[in-house]
């Protein structure tokens, strides 16, 4: 699906969330409404616990809405199964999580390539190699992620996200579990290809001056979003 | 995205993970066994086959006990058809003072019409393929009975009253069957030389055999014309129906092997679960990337389908191949019982082995593996989010219809093979509900234990669902040997016990009338006493009361065997010493009442005979009628002579009989035997002792070839035990960081570990002695009617073997997970 250049990519109306716990029914997430449009880049911010990775799940496909909905390349996601939003996502949408999320079973190519395979690409293992050269791991290809240090395993989730020319891509505090300079190498790295792809940038963080880099920020507090900077 | 490419991408590198290599483990041991039965039972099968008509040395084979009418041979003549006659029966023969009890053979011109002898002209010498029988004069025998006499091809053989010289070594005759149902060693001489013998009279039991062959057509027509004319008591063999001996030994051996082997797959099939289940968890986070990333649920499902799949195709190829090197162990062990040089098995037992790798995969893999298309792909996010938890009913389901299909294929019968699935459902019941009460009564030894045993313990409580399964696999397992090596010897010594010091050992057969009263002068003689003299004649039992009896009429192929054959008959004033009337009356002073039968309770409940029943026997040609007036058990191993039938004297006196008898003679005084074979010459010397010894034999090379399977059985044990290790691996792990850290010493560990595996060693020690005990106490005292005694040594073994055998194998297990540096661990959690 092609989109004109103000097209809104990711969307929420009235979404809300609210799961049962012990002492009953406890709302996650309560009536948000936003919009990116593509090539925009996004921060939500928030402490802990106020549900930004539950909005970047349910805005991702990933996650279902229990009120409203959330619009990914402007298709309403409620009333598409778990296979149909997988096949919105495929080739489309790409993931950093703080954790990095590699296969352990595949090689660092074999990871980058797994995206460009599920979206049918022509040449998927070229097109692998391209990327792992822009994230500068052009000799670690045949490296499993056991046998990456923890930056490096980073560069090869980015490159996973941008191998496939996503139109929109979904971090969730990806420098969470790296140390201070390698996270910051690693942003640069993210905002860089972002830059050269010019993919919508959805980006959890509590870090806001990781979040001061994107063209806007959202707060999100006890579930529900308090102004837009 | 091609499924298939980005499974064999994956595959290699999932050769490194445990739960996949203990998974390709499990479907070995379970492959290996149920091909290593299927490759052996198919050489011997195929043996069958190929020596069809070999076996039967001819086309077509009439079996009698009388000699067949002449005008079977003159039929089959004037059809243009060939024939042969052989007669065989058991008798003694002497090399100098050694007497032996042999099988002799009189063959006639052209035997045999199918296949050839093999001859040589030494012991050891080279065999030569011979088309005919022994030429009159001379004698051929089996190198058995060469050892057994220590004689030589050459010296001189007395059989009855003519000597033979020994002129060949027979190695191979087609039509002989297995060894396992010939005791006595061939001897082999031409049918015009039997009358010299004058071992065979008119009341001697003696099989007949009317050999036929020809062209194909002809033997079909003459078998038409012969069929309704047969005696009664006659069996027609042909290529469809050749040794049914063999063929029900084949059945029953394969089928009961088959079943043993099925142990082993289940046992594995817990391995495979256990393995499935951990691989299952692991790959949690490969399925909500790949969801994530766009894969559909279908494809995520069949990626993971075709691992499991091309894993499990590998270890069954694997598994089929080793299951073909033990068949030689099972071959080299009971091969010899077929009495023909197996051929190379057909690939059918490959095939039928791979199929069995992929239903055990199906059966216990599929329901966990199905929970992967399940996972969220929100588990990117939230790692809190676990998997679904299996379905149980699912998994049963599946379980215990993959088993099912197994068993039902293997018994060859539904009925059976679903009582067996009960039986087996009941016992791993019962099993698994003793094993969670055992692992369960541990807790409060917890709290008077160490630190070392407390963790042990605890550890064996910690999944007390995988602890109930190893404990159940490894007490079936052990279970299965401790009732072949302990248990089987114990009966068969209770059994010994229970005969007197001085139990007949040697029977006396075919004594002529005129012979008895000088054959007792001689006992009288020597000092021997006997257990006295008593008649016996053949005769085929015709009608209860007004019904025919044919085999046709019954179920069991005991009654059936027992409705075509003769019966031995006696008649005798007085009731046998070991023998009990247990309905009616016994005959005393009646004689003027007339004919009467006393019939033996167990066969009277075989062929439906009631007290008052008429029955009506044919003896020699003539029939004799009377009631029964009395039932009687007869203990059987008192080794006394005794028959099913004993009618009341006067009414049969009249027709051909010879005597028989027993006595205890001590196994170094071998010179009244000779004594009595020199000048009884037809009469037949039987050593029980000798025979004893040959069916122990035979039952221990049999036990072996059964224990070979549950091995098996024992090794699925130690993989279900690998993979419990392996599923707890992460918690155990962690666990041993931090007892380590708080200043557990890495032998403390080991330790531990030690106290936790001996003591699900023991636990299954415990079950697997407990449960052989009952089985031995319900065999001896219900079923063989046995004194049961308590064997200490069962328990030490099932005990000790247990604790040690498990200990080792849990602690080579652990080993690497307690030694990896606890800070390794510690900064990754």
């Amino acid at each position: 699906m092609s989109t004109d250049s103000n097209a809104v990519v990711v969307a929420a109306r009235a979404l809300g969330k609210r799961v049962l716990g012990p002492q009953g029914e406890l709302r996650i997430l309560d009536d948000i409404d936003m919009e990116i449009k593509e090539s925009e880049a996004v921060a939500i911010l928030g402490p802990s616990g106020s549900g930004k990775s539950t909005l970047l799940g349910l805005l991702a496909g990933l996650d279902r809405a229990t009120s409203g909905d959330a619009e990914l390349f402007q298709r309403p996601l409620r009333g598409l199964d778990e296979d149909a939003r997988a096949s919105l996502r495929a080739g489309r949408v790409g993931f950093v999580f703080q954790s990095f999320q590699l296969l352990p079973g595949m090689t660092a190519l074999e990871n980058v390539m797994l995206p460009l395979e599920l979206s049918s690409h022509r040449d998927p293992r070229d097109a692998a190699l391209d990327t792992l050269r822009q994230v500068g791991l052009q000799d670690r290809c045949d490296h499993y992620p056991n046998q990456l240090s923890g930056g490096e395993q980073q560069r090869v989730a980015i490159a996973r996200a941008f191998a496939a020319r996503p139109q929109v891509l979904f971090a969730d505090e990806p420098t969470g579990n790296l140390d201070r300079a390698t996270g910051s190498q690693v942003i640069d790295l993210l905002f860089d290809l972002r830059a050269d792809s010019g993919a919508a940038l959805v980006l959890v963080t509590h870090d806001s001056a990781l979040a001061e880099r994107c063209d806007r920020c959202l707060f999100l507090d006890a579930g529900a979003l308090q102004a837009t900077a | 995205m091609n499924a298939l490419r980005f499974t064999l991408r994956l595959l290699s590198r999932d050769w490194r993970s445990g739960e996949l290599r203990l998974l390709a483990a499990a479907l070995i041991v379970a492959v290996a066994a149920i091909s290593a039965v299927g490759f052996f039972t198919d050489r011997v099968r195929l043996a069958l086959e190929q020596q069809a008509t070999e076996m039967l040395a001819a086309d077509l084979v009439i079996e009698t006990s009388d000699p067949p009418p002449a005008e079977f041979e003159e039929q089959a003549r004037q059809r243009g058809l060939s024939t042969a006659q052989t007669l065989s029966f058991p008798s003694v023969v002497f090399s100098g003072e050694r007497p032996q009890l042999v099988q002799v053979k009189a063959v006639s011109a052209g035997y045999p019409l199918r296949g050839v002898l093999r001859i040589s002209q030494s012991r050891f010498g080279e065999e030569r393929p011979s088309g005919s029988g022994p030429r009159s004069g001379e004698v051929w025998v089996e190198p058995r009975l060469l050892a057994l006499l220590d004689s030589t091809a050459g010296s001189t053989l007395s059989l009855g009253e003519a000597e033979f010289p020994i002129g060949r070594v027979l190695r191979w005759e087609p039509d002989r069957g297995g060894n396992l149902f010939r005791l006595a060693p061939r001897v082999m001489l031409s049918l015009s030389d039997l009358e010299a013998t004058n071992l065979v009279t008119p009341a001697s039991r003696v099989s007949h055999r009317l050999l036929v062959a020809g062209e194909a057509g002809a033997v079909r027509a003459y078998r038409q014309w012969v069929e309704p004319r047969l005696p009664r008591g006659a069996e027609l063999e042909s290529l469809e129906n050749a040794r049914p001996e063999l063929r029900s030994a084949l059945d029953q051996g394969s089928r009961f092997l088959g079943l043993a082997a099925l142990a082993a797959v289940l046992i594995s099939g817990v391995a495979v679960a256990l393995s499935t289940g951990r691989f299952v968890e692991r790959q949690a986070d490969t399925s909500a990337i790949l969801r994530c990333l766009g894969a559909r649920r279908s494809f995520v499902l069949q990626v993971f389908l075709l691992r499991l799949l091309g894993i499990a195709l590998l270890a069954s190829v694997v598994g089929a191949l080793l299951g073909l090197l033990v068949q030689n162990l099972l071959a080299s062990l009971v091969g010899d019982w077929f009495n023909t040089r197996l051929p190379v098995p057909s690939a059918l037992p490959l095939v039928s082995g791979i199929g069995t790798g992929l239903i055990t995969l199906s059966g216990f893999a599929l329901a966990p593996l199905l929970r992967l298309g399940s996972v969220s792909p929100l588990r990117v996010l939230r790692r809190d989010l676990g998997l679904a938890p299996p379905r149980f009913w699912l998994v049963l389901l599946t379980a215990v219809g993959a088993l099912a299909s197994l068993m039902i294929w293997q018994a060859g019968d539904t009925r059976m093979a679903l009582l067996i699935l009960g039986g087996a459902a009941l016992t791993l019941a019962a099993l698994l509900v003793s094993a969670r009460l055992l692992v369960r009564a541990l807790t409060p030894l917890r709290h008077r234990s160490g630190a070392v045993w407390r963790y042990g313990l605890a550890a064996l409580a910690r999944n007390p669902q995988i602890s109930a399964f190893q404990l159940a696999g490894f007490g079936i397992g052990i279970m299965a040997l401790l009732l072949l090596a302990v248990v089987r010897v114990d009966l068969l010594s209770a059994w010994e016990h229970r005969l007197p010091e001085d139990a007949p050992n040697h029977f006396l057969i075919n004594i002529q009338p005129e012979e008895v009263a000088s054959l007792q002068g001689q006992f009288q003689k020597s000092g021997v006493p006997t257990s006295g003299l008593y008649p016996m004649l053949r005769g085929r039992l015709g009608r209860i009361e007004q019904r025919r009896v044919s085999p046709d009429d019954y179920a069991s192929p005991r009654a059936r065997r027992l409705a075509a054959r003769e019966f031995n008959l006696s008649w005798s004033t007085s009731l046998p010493s070991d023998n009990r009337v247990v309905a009616g009356r016994w005959w005393e002073g009646t004689q003027q009442n007339g004919l009467q039968f006393s019939v033996e309770e167990g066969i009277a409940r075989t062929l439906g005979i009631q007290l008052g029943d008429r029955l009506e026997f044919a003896i020699a040609g003539e029939t004799v009628a009377g009631p029964v007036t009395s039932l009687r058990s007869v203990e059987w191993d008192s080794f006394h002579p005794n028959f099913f039938v004993i009618a009341s004297p006067g009414a049969l006196e009249a027709y051909p009989a010879t005597y028989i008898t027993s006595f205890y003679l001590p196994p170094e005084d071998t010179a009244l035997i000779a004594e009595l074979a020199r000048s009884f010459p037809s009469v037949t010397v039987i050593d029980v002792t000798a025979i004893m010894q040959q069916v122990r034999s035979i039952m221990e090379r049999g036990t072996l070839a059964v224990e070979t399977v549950f091995l098996f059985t024992l090794i699925a044990g130690v993989i279900v035990l690998y993979a419990g290790i392996q599923s707890g691996r992460e918690m155990r792990i962690q666990e041993s960081a931090v007892l380590r850290t708080l200043g557990l010493r890495r032998p403390q560990l080991l330790a531990a570990a030690a106290a936790e595996f001996a003591t699900l060693g023991l636990l299954a020690g415990l079950l697997a002695s407990l449960g052989a005990s009952a089985i031995g106490y319900l065999l001896a005292e219900r079923i063989f009617d046995l004194s049961f005694s308590f064997n200490p040594w069962l328990w030490v073994a099932g005990l000790g073997g247990g604790a040690l055998g498990v200990m080792l194998a849990g602690v080579a297990a652990t080993y690497p997970l307690l030694t990896r540096p606890p800070i390794e661990v510690l900064r990754r959690a």
